[in-house]
């Protein structure tokens, strides 16, 4: 039996079959010459190569939200031509989320974030595989999801899923693409397990319950998110393939007033409750953060 | 007088300042950023210990958790 990947690829054939003419008898080689020619453009950068595109479409990357920097790096993950793409998120479209979240449109008003995604993401690009997790992260469920990923770019709006994410990626030894972003700032770190500083690295616990701004009290422009969710996938991307240097023990900052970037070097520390000398933290844990103001989302 | 990097901008300070200070005057909450100092990691608790002296190299990292 089909999957939804092989029908919307063979749905593709028919549709390029049909508008060049093609005798349904060479339609195989010519999608293949088809699809090579998607990714031409990628193939022939230096030391990336039909290897590394091959690299990709074996690839599973998970991403964690597909909200303001979701939307941007499953696009980009998509087009790129990664395999398998999973997508975890529970909410549903909403207008406040249009100025940013450029995978769901007005025609999407109301609808499952992962049904408007998929179908998206499809029509971009058929021969990806996009793996639906209709679910808010909590501890429960984590370990699931994550387990069947290489790489997991956390793209979440919430530090009780990044937590959960970033522990959980930790005890799993799964490098993660963490960014954010808020107002017109943005921040960018990849951490490899045991190799880099992690997340606790940065930022040991939680902030304190009510004292962060969120997107709803000090706004965000899309196109910061799209900044740092096209980084996002960009580091994904690079460490599939193995190709150029990662954020890693560095944060890259980003003022979007200044259009610019600082980069901050940040080494693991030896008091990191997580990966330091004596850890602390041992095994998952859910803390309820209740940000400043509760807004429209 | 004596001079602070302080997110790779130098600065000339006054009055001698703990990192609590300085984060004061410069209206950051100290609640919603991570600071290294010296390339070092101190402890929120030690931030009005720590005096800021001359050649000093801080880092201040918001917290940043929206998507």
């Amino acid at each position: 039996m089909m999957n939804k990947a092989n029908t919307n690829s063979e749905n593709a054939k028919s549709e390029y079959a049909n508008s060049e003419n093609i005798n349904s008898e060479n339609i195989n080689s010519e999608y293949e010459f088809h699809e090579g020619l998607r990714y031409s453009r990628q193939i022939i950068l230096d030391g990336f190569g039909a290897e590394g595109q091959a690299m990709l479409k074996k690839a599973k990357i998970l991403v964690a939200g597909s909200g303001g920097l979701g939307s941007p790096a499953l696009l980009y993950l998509a087009a790129a031509g990664v395999g398998n793409i999973g997508l975890v998120d529970f909410d549903t479209v909403t207008s406040s989320n249009l100025n940013r979240q450029i995978l769901h449109f007005t025609s999407d008003l109301g609808r499952r974030k992962t049904d408007s995604a998929e179908e998206k993401l499809n029509k971009l690009n058929p021969e990806v595989k996009v793996i639906k997790h209709n679910a808010r992260i909590d501890i429960d469920n984590v370990e699931d999801i994550i387990s069947g990923y290489d790489v997991v770019i956390d793209a979440t709006d919430n530090f009780t899923a990044r937590y959960l994410i970033s522990d959980c990626c930790y005890f799993m030894k799964k490098p993660l693409v963490e960014g954010a972003a808020v107002g017109l700032d943005g921040i960018l770190m990849t951490i490899i397990p045991d190799k880099t500083p992690c997340y606790r690295c940065l930022y040991p616990y939680p902030p304190e319950d009510g004292v962060l701004p969120t997107c709803s009290d000090v706004g965000i422009l899309g196109a910061v998110t799209g900044v740092i969710g096209s980084m996002q996938a960009l580091e994904a991307i690079k460490l599939v393939v193995g190709i150029g240097q990662n954020v890693t023990s560095r944060i890259l900052a980003f003022d979007a007033l200044a259009s610019s970037f600082r980069e901050v070097k940040w080494s693991k520390r030896e008091s990191c409750p997580l990966c330091g000398k004596e850890p602390k933290i041992t095994e998952l844990v859910q803390y309820e953060i209740k940000c400043r103001i509760k807004g429209l989302d | 007088m004596y001079n602070v990097t302080v997110n790779g901008k130098k600065l000339e300070l006054e009055k001698t300042l703990t990192i609590k200070d300085y984060l004061e005057s410069a209206c950051v909450d100290p609640k919603i950023v991570v600071v290294e100092h010296n390339y070092e990691i101190p402890d929120k608790s030690k931030w009005n210990e720590i005096a800021l002296k001359d050649g000093d190299n801080l880092e201040i990292v918001k917290f940043i958790g929206g998507g």
